[in-house]
């Protein structure tokens, strides 16, 4: 059921390399306009968070393996770009350009500062939580959405059918498995659960330690 | 065959290979379509490069530390706290401070992506984005964190937040002995990066 970028817990991967805490934020000048081109994109509002985090974890998984982080974004946003009817195919491959009736939307340098510090927050009036802090609680298993088979979700696969206990309440969120699909926000509440890694794992590092994820209520069941 | 070697499925590949000359491409034709104007891209370089960056998050944590009514405050609703401070803004909606103490050591992730509390951090490094980070650091924290140099006494537990929803989480550390009676200027300087993300600790003072 998975996709490649559902990757906790995975062997494998080498060692951690931290580059210096006083590394270049952008290392080379492309990786911020890819970031800068993504932001300004999205001000467009042809798409929302979920749905772009969506096309990217919709790349083949030898692409999202292939590509660094940037390369990623870049991917993800060509192919957002088509689908949601932003440029064709022809224009992407260099052919003749037309412009774009979305043009009167276009990020202008003196609304960055507020589109940024404006944000997008995800919090909505919705349902009274059904689970109380300190309740005990088991995720959903496997880890996938119910609207759309292989779908956008945010149970992580290593988190799928365990039992783990509520540790915070933020109130109704927007719900990604519908928001990434066109379904609407269908807020829900939201719950910080917490896990013991010997739940999780099996045999954990060390007795004791805990993993928490942020997980909507439809993910999860009372015990 | 010049795109062989990606995924024809995808639009993607219909862009030039090499990333520079992809962005470069898109950008172009962006522009040409009049959806982007490069100089706003400038302005939103420059802001996370410069402007928005660790340096906030540490004046929280330095607050934090000086200010018990503050800390108290933080711990109870950050988002409001720091949105005081003007440190609200995109991928910092729902700010969660979480406080490590001598019982427990907290470290955060992104498994699913690399979602990061960027009004108060800044862009996250690479190695927070990397594969190695996202996959191990849920497993085996303790191996992580000693390949950053920090080893943390058995009696701390470790508790990791993978943040799965849109909840950005700030890592209040531990203050180093030998500080107390500093103010916030002073506190400043001895707060990482990596500290307020649980990969690091906060300096010694000198």
């Amino acid at each position: 059921m998975s996709r490649v970028h559902d990757m906790g817990g995975r062997f494998g991967d080498g060692p951690v390399v931290p580059e210096p805490q006083d590394a270049l934020v952008f290392d080379e000048s492309w990786h911020g306009r890819a970031l800068a081109v993504t932001l300004a994109c999205g001000a467009l509002g042809r798409w929302n968070l979920d749905i772009s985090r969506h096309a990217r974890e919709s790349l083949s998984p030898k692409d999202y393996m292939r590509f660094s982080y940037y390369e990623k974004w870049l991917a993800g946003l060509a192919d957002l770009l088509v689908s949601r009817g932003v440029v064709t195919e022809e224009e992407l491959a260099g052919g003749v350009v037309s412009r774009s009736n979305l043009a009167e939307r276009v990020l202008r340098t003196d609304a960055v500062a507020g589109v940024l510090a404006k944000g997008g927050p995800a919090d909505r009036p919705g349902p009274a939580p059904a689970f109380a802090v300190g309740q005990r609680v088991r995720t959903r298993h496997p880890a996938r959405n119910v609207f759309v088979p292989g779908g956008h979700t945010r149970l992580p696969g290593y988190a799928a059918g365990v039992e783990g206990t509520v540790l915070r309440c933020h109130g109704a969120h927007v719900l990604p498995d519908s928001h990434a699909h066109d379904l609407g926000e269908q807020p829900e509440p939201l719950y910080t659960v917490v896990f013991d890694a010997g739940a999780l794992w099996g045999a954990p590092e060390r007795a004791g330690d805990e993993v928490t994820c942020d997980l909507w209520q439809s993910y999860l069941e009372p015990l | 065959m010049p795109h062989d070697h990606h995924d024809h499925d995808h639009p993607h590949a219909l862009l030039p290979p090499d990333p520079a000359l992809r962005v470069k491409a898109l950008e172009s034709l962006l522009t040409a379509k009049g959806l982007i104007d490069p100089a706003a891209l400038d302005v939103i370089i420059d802001t996370y490069a410069h402007k928005i960056g660790p340096q906030n998050g540490a004046r929280v944590v330095a607050r934090a530390w000086a200010d018990p009514g503050f800390r108290e405050a933080l711990l109870e609703d950050a988002t409001a706290v720091v949105s005081k401070l003007g440190f609200y803004g995109r991928q910092g909606e729902h700010i969660v401070a979480v406080e490590n103490t001598d019982d427990v050591h907290n470290v955060v992730v992104c498994t699913l992506c690399s979602c990061y509390p960027w009004p108060l951090l800044g862009i996250p490094p690479g190695w927070y984005k990397s594969d190695a980070y996202r996959a191990r650091v849920v497993r085996e924290p303790r191996a992580v964190l000693a390949e950053f140099g920090v080893t943390l006494p058995e009696g701390q537990s470790v508790r990791v937040w993978d943040s799965t929803a849109e909840v950005r989480y700030l890592v209040i550390p531990q203050r180093p002995e030998g500080t107390e009676g500093w103010d916030e200027e002073a506190l400043l300087p001895l707060i990482t990066r990596d500290s307020m993300i649980g990969t690091g600790l906060a300096k010694a003072p000198a």
